[in-house]
């Protein structure tokens, strides 16, 4: 009896390890083919890549309300819709965080935030945080640029914005930037991917 | 003329050890004044060239250097868990660093209350660099970014945490250094 006691604890255990093993290495890598979703809009509707027959790509960010590091780039992901919506790639802001554990980042805030801010994009809750694992972000604001291929809308660039999140006049290089315009020139991408600090998506 | 060119040479040698040595002094005084305002915040604010010996000491002792801020959440819950497992194993020649990366605009208004509030009795430094990029990877190269984040090490051994402690967890973390 011990000892099945013992082996049951003992298959939990790898099972456990095994399990957040796999959420910190899983997701996207450059190249891979990102899924679609149907994931619902600040407005009550529902937003799919699909929806988007004109576009080019899309500049998928996960982002929140209540990360610093998201607040201090909220500017500058309006610019960037801003720059490439019309070039063929708007941006799309995905919510992943468990509202249960951060209500400052429910609808009613989201749509708040949203309206405060001027966003020009649509702003989506992963209900249910069924997307973000599959794409592997692990935090906001982390940045999946998709180039929509054949195949599938293929990952291009994974990462942060730009290189200096306290202010961006002192940007030295603009990652997502220099990454859009390179597949706008047909040109490979010199920085496919980047580090940079944020808030844990709260499950 | 050829002693001209030598002396025009000389000049603009003794000129340019000029330039360096006003140079030095002015960073000097940067340095002087950039102390001034560190201890009356009494903190230390390092970019990730000053931070990395801090990081990699080659002692006899076990190292815990947890990245933290003032603004998350989850960070703020481990906190206390590092406080005890830095006065339970003190003796055992543990060493707690708590890597701070709060803002720099809230280093006055919100890590140094923070730091005299919770009466943190671990050393805690400032880290202010926004080549995220670069030093990341360089700490550890599976790090997402996301914090809290840790390491654990000793001269011989060193592990990386992307992800939340228990005190329980932590404290068995630790041990395995430790026995």
């Amino acid at each position: 009896m011990k000892r099945l006691k013992l082996l049951t604890v003992f298959v939990l255990v790898t099972t456990l390890f095994a399990f957040t093993g796999k959420s910190v290495s899983d997701g996207y890598k450059i190249g891979d083919l990102a899924t679609d979703f149907s994931l619902e809009n600040i407005d009550g509707k529902m937003v799919s890549l699909s929806d988007y027959k004109d576009a080019k790509g899309f500049i998928v960010i996960f982002t929140c309300n209540t990360c610093p590091y998201a607040v201090a780039y909220e500017d500058r992901i309006v610019a960037l819709d801003r720059k490439y919506a019309s070039k063929g790639y708007p941006v799309i802001a995905i919510m992943p965080n468990n509202t249960d554990v951060k209500p400052g980042d429910n609808m009613e805030a989201m749509k708040a935030r949203a309206k405060a801010k001027g966003f020009t994009f649509p702003y989506l809750m992963d209900k249910g945080q069924k997307i973000y694992p599959q794409y592997g972000a692990t935090k906001t604001p982390h940045v999946y640029l998709l180039e929509k291929t054949r195949k599938g809308n293929e990952v291009k660039y994974i990462g942060a914005i730009d290189d200096n999140y306290k202010d961006a006049t002192a940007v030295t290089t603009k990652y997502v930037e220099d990454a859009v315009d390179a597949l706008l020139d047909g040109k490979e991408i010199k920085v496919k991917e980047t580090r940079a600090i944020g808030c844990t998506i709260k499950v | 003329m050829k002693h001209i060119f030598l002396l025009f040479l000389l000049l603009c040698f003794s000129c340019n050890d000029n330039v360096k040595e006003q140079k030095k002094v002015i960073s000097e005084v940067a340095d002087l004044e950039a102390k001034k305002q560190n201890s009356a915040l009494d903190l230390e604010i390092y970019d990730y060239d000053g931070l990395e010996p801090l990081i990699n000491k080659v002692d006899n002792k076990v190292h815990v250097v947890n990245f933290w801020a003032t603004w998350c959440a989850p960070c703020v819950k481990e906190l206390p868990f590092f406080e005890a497992v830095k006065e339970k194993y003190e003796d055992d020649g543990l060493e707690v660093l708590l890597v701070s990366l709060d803002f720099p605009k809230n280093y006055e208004s919100k890590l140094i209350p923070y730091i005299a509030k919770h009466n943190l009795k671990s050393k805690v430094v400032a880290l202010d660099d926004t080549d995220q990029n670069r030093w990341i990877p360089a700490i550890n190269k599976d790090w997402s970014g996301a914090i809290p984040a840790t390491i654990i090490y000793n001269k011989d051994k060193r592990l990386f945490f992307e992800k939340s402690f228990s005190q329980e967890e932590l404290e068995t973390e630790i041990q395995r250094f430790i026995k």
